[in-house]
C-alpha cells in the first residue's frame, strides 16, 4: 500500500501550505533578490565613490578654474549642440565659467556640508535617543516632546527660520542641518533601547553592579551600530538635497562659490535660452540622492533584513 | 475612546507650546532683532533706544510672555516692511497653500493607488521591479529640478502651460504634480505591502472561496482594507506635504505661505516669517489630529493598543 501513502495529501498540503521542499523555493528566490539588490547597492557605492573621489580631486581633474570668467564664450551650448566647443564640455555660465568644472568643484560643498551635518544630528540624536531609551521616566517623556515638537515642523520651515536669523553661509547651514535632522535618529535609537535594555546581558551587567555609562555605552550602544549607520547614510541623501534648496533658494552657500543648489538657482533666471545651465547640476544632485540611497537600502538589508525604517 | 482624546488634547497643547519656545527662541535667542532691524552703521544709542523701545531691554521670560499672550489672539506684531499686520499677510497667502497641498496630494493617490496595487498583486514580476525601480528613482529627484524642468520642456519649448502664476486650472497642472511626484513614491510602497498584507489576510480567502469574482475581492475587500494604513501615515506625514509644497512654491512662484515666507526672509521682515512658521506649525498639528481621531472612528483597533 505505499502508493495509497504517496498520493494521500497530508493535512498541510490541504490547507494550502505544500510539504516538502517547497517553502524553500521563496527564500530561494529571496535569496537571489537580496543579491541583487546587494549588487545595485555595490553599482551605486561605485558611482558614489566616483563623485566622491572627482570632489576630492578636482583641481586635479577639473578642465578649467571653476571661478574663471570668460565673457566672450558666456552661455556657451554642450559640446555637442551647435556652437558648443569641446573645450567646454558641458557649457559656460552667464559669465562663460566652465559648467563641468563648476560641477566638480560643487559636489564639495553638498558632500561636506551631508557629512558634517549628519555626523552633528548623528551624536545629538543618538545620546539623547539612548537617555530615553535608558532611562524612560520623565527624561524619556521631556526627549519624546522635544522629538515630537521637532518632527512636526517640517524641515525645510525651520530651516528657513533659522537661517532668516543667524543668516546664510556654508558654516551656518551644517549647524541648521546638523540641529534640526537629529530627531529620527533619537526616535529610532530609543525605541531599539527600550527592546535591548531589558535584555538578558544588559540585565547581567546591571546585577554586576556596572555603572549607567558603562552599561549604555558598551554594552547596548554597539548593538545600534547598524541602525544607526542605515539611517546616517539615508540620512545624507536628504541633506544634499535641503542644502541643495537652501542654496538654490539663495539661502545657502553664497555665490561666486560653486554649489550645485546655487548654480540650479542661477540656472532658472537663464532656462529660457539656456537649458543646460539648470539642468546639470540637478542631474548631478538626482544621480548623488539615488547613489546614496541604493546604498543605504543595500546596506540596511546586508546588515538586518529586518530593519523597518 | 474619551480618554484618548483628551491625551491626544493635552499633547497638543505642549506641542503648541513647545512650537511657540522655537518660533520665539528663534529671534530672541539665536538671533538679536534690533540687530535685523537697524542699520549696521547705526550708533550704540540708538541701539539701546530701540532696545528699550520694543522691550528687549527686560528679561526673556518677561518677553515671552508678552509674545505668547500676544500671539494666541492673533497679533504678531506689524510687519517691518509692508506696515500691515503680519497675521493677516500671512493669512491671505493661506488658500493658495492649501489648495496646492490637497491637489498634490490627489495626485499622489492617482499614480500611487493604481501602481502600488498592481504592484503587489503581480508581486515578484517585472511588473513589481518596474515599479519599485520608479518609485526608487523618484524619491531621489529633487522637487525644485523636477519644476524647473517641467517649466523648461512644457513653458519654454512646448509652450503648453504657464510657468507660473494663480489664475486657471492651468496654473495647477505643474506645481500639483511636482508636488504629486515626489510625494507618489512612499505613497505606492505604503501600498504595495498594505495590499500585499491585506491579501494573505483570512477575509480574502473567505471572499474567494464564496467564488468572488477576483477584481470583486481586489477592490472591495483587499483595496479598502490597504486604505487605512495609508491614510493614517499620509496623514501624520502632512508636515511632510507641506514642506514639499514650501519647496514647490517657490520654483513656481505660487503665491502661497511660502514664497511669502522666503520674500519676508530676503527683507528681514521677522514678524511675518515668525507669524508664517507658527501658523504653518499650528495647520500641521491640527490636521495630524483630526486624521488621528478619524482613523481611529474608522478603525478602533488602532487606539486599543
Amino acid at each position: 500500500m505505499p502508493r495509497d501513502r504517496v498520493s494521500t495529501p497530508t493535512r498541510l498540503e490541504l490547507a494550502g501550505i505544500a510539504a516538502g521542499p517547497a517553502p524553500a523555493a521563496p527564500s530561494h528566490a529571496a535569496a537571489w533578490r537580496r543579491l541583487l539588490r546587494l549588487r545595485w547597492g555595490v553599482a551605486a557605492g561605485i558611482v558614489l565613490l566616483g563623485i566622491v573621489l572627482a570632489a576630492v580631486f578636482a583641481p586635479l581633474i577639473a578642465p578649467h578654474d571653476p571661478l574663471a570668467v570668460d565673457i566672450r564664450h558666456r552661455l556657451t551650448p554642450p559640446a555637442w549642440m551647435d556652437h558648443g566647443t569641446p573645450e567646454h564640455l558641458l557649457g559656460t555660465d552667464p559669465v562663460g565659467r566652465d559648467l563641468l568644472a563648476r560641477m566638480i568643484y560643487g559636489g564639495r560643498v553638498s558632500l561636506v556640508v551631508g557629512v558634517a551635518s549628519v555626523l552633528m544630528s548623528t551624536t545629538i540624536g543618538v545620546l539623547l535617543g539612548l537617555g530615553a531609551g535608558y532611562f524612560g521616566g520623565r527624561t524619556d517623556w521631556t526627549i519624546m516632546t522635544i522629538i515630537n515638537v521637532m518632527l512636526t515642523f517640517p524641515f525645510v520651515l525651520l530651516a528657513l527660520a533659522v537661517i532668516a536669523v543667524l543668516g546664510a553661509s556654508l558654516f551656518n547651514m551644517i549647524i541648521v542641518l546638523g540641529v534640526a535632522g537629529w530627531p529620527i535618529y533619537a526616535r529610532v535609537v530609543r525605541a531599539e533601547t527600550l527592546a535591548i535594555r531589558e535584555r538578558d546581558f544588559v540585565v547581567a551587567g546591571r546585577a554586576l553592579g556596572m555603572g549607567h555609562l558603562r552599561l549604555i555605552f558598551r554594552q547596548i550602544a554597539p548593538n545600534l551600530l547598524s541602525t544607526i549607520v542605515v539611517i546616517a547614510t539615508l540620512q545624507v541623501a536628504q541633506v544634499i538635497v535641503l542644502e541643495s534648496f537652501l542654496s538654490f533658494l539663495g539661502l545657502g552657500v553664497q555665490p561666486p562659490t560653486p554649489a550645485w543648489g546655487n548654480m540650479l538657482g542661477e540656472g532658472r533666471l537663464y532656462m529660457l535660452n539656456s537649458w543646460w545651465i539648470a539642468t546639470f547640476p540637478g542631474l548631478a544632485i538626482f544621480v548623488t540622492t539615488l547613489a546614496i540611497n541604493l546604498m543605504g537600502n543595500a546596506l540596511r538589508d546586508w546588515l538586518d533584513p529586518h530593519l523597518k525604517l | 475612546m474619551r480618554r484618548y482624546i483628551v491625551g491626544q488634547l493635552v499633547q497638543l497643547v505642549v506641542v503648541l507650546f513647545g512650537i511657540s519656545i522655537l518660533a520665539f527662541g528663534i529671534l530672541h535667542v539665536l538671533g538679536d532683532p534690533v540687530l535685523l532691524l537697524l542699520p549696521q552703521n547705526a550708533g550704540k544709542e540708538e541701539f539701546e533706544r530701540y532696545r528699550h523701545l520694543l522691550g528687549l531691554d527686560r528679561p526673556l521670560y518677561v518677553q515671552y510672555w508678552k509674545f505668547l499672550s500676544r500671539a494666541v489672539l492673533g497679533d504678531f506684531g506689524k510687519s517691518w516692511y509692508a506696515d500691515t499686520p503680519a497675521f493677516r499677510l500671512v493669512l491671505e497667502r493661506m488658500p493658495p497653500t492649501i489648495y496646492l497641498t490637497l491637489s498634490g496630494l490627489v495626485v499622489a493617490l492617482l499614480i500611487a493607488l493604481p501602481l502600488g496595487t498592481l504592484a503587489a498583486l503581480r508581486r515578484h514580476t517585472w511588473i513589481d521591479s518596474l515599479c519599485t525601480a520608479v518609485a526608487v528613482a523618484g524619491q531621489a529627484v529633487p522637487i525644485f529640478w523636477l519644476g524647473i524642468m517641467m517649466i523648461i520642456v512644457f513653458s519654454v519649448r512646448l509652450r503648453f502651460l504657464p510657468a507660473s502664476g494663480y489664475d486657471s486650472w492651468q496654473n495647477f497642472l505643474m506645481p500639483s504634480f511636482c508636488l504629486g511626484a515626489a510625494l507618489a513614491p512612499i505613497t505606492m510602497r505604503l501600498v504595495r505591502s498594505g495590499v500585499i498584507e491585506v491579501m494573505n489576510m483570512e477575509f480574502i480567502k473567505t471572499a474567494r472561496a464564496k467564488g468572488l469574482a477576483e477584481g470583486r475581492v481586489v477592490v472591495k475587500h483587499a483595496f479598502r482594507n490597504a486604505c487605512i494604513p495609508v491614510i493614517t501615515v499620509l496623514g501624520l506625514q502632512f508636515g511632510q506635504l507641506l514642506g514639499g509644497a514650501i519647496i514647490t512654491e517657490t520654483v513656481f512662484a505660487w503665491p502661497g505661505v511660502a514664497t511669502l515666507t522666503v520674500e519676508s526672509i530676503r527683507n528681514q521682515d521677522f514678524p511675518v516669517v515668525q507669524c508664517a512658521v507658527v501658523l504653518l506649525a499650528l495647520l500641521i498639528v491640527a490636521v495630524n489630529l483630526i486624521v488621528d481621531l478619524v482613523v481611529g472612528f474608522i478603525d478602533p483597533r488602532i487606539h486599543a493598543s
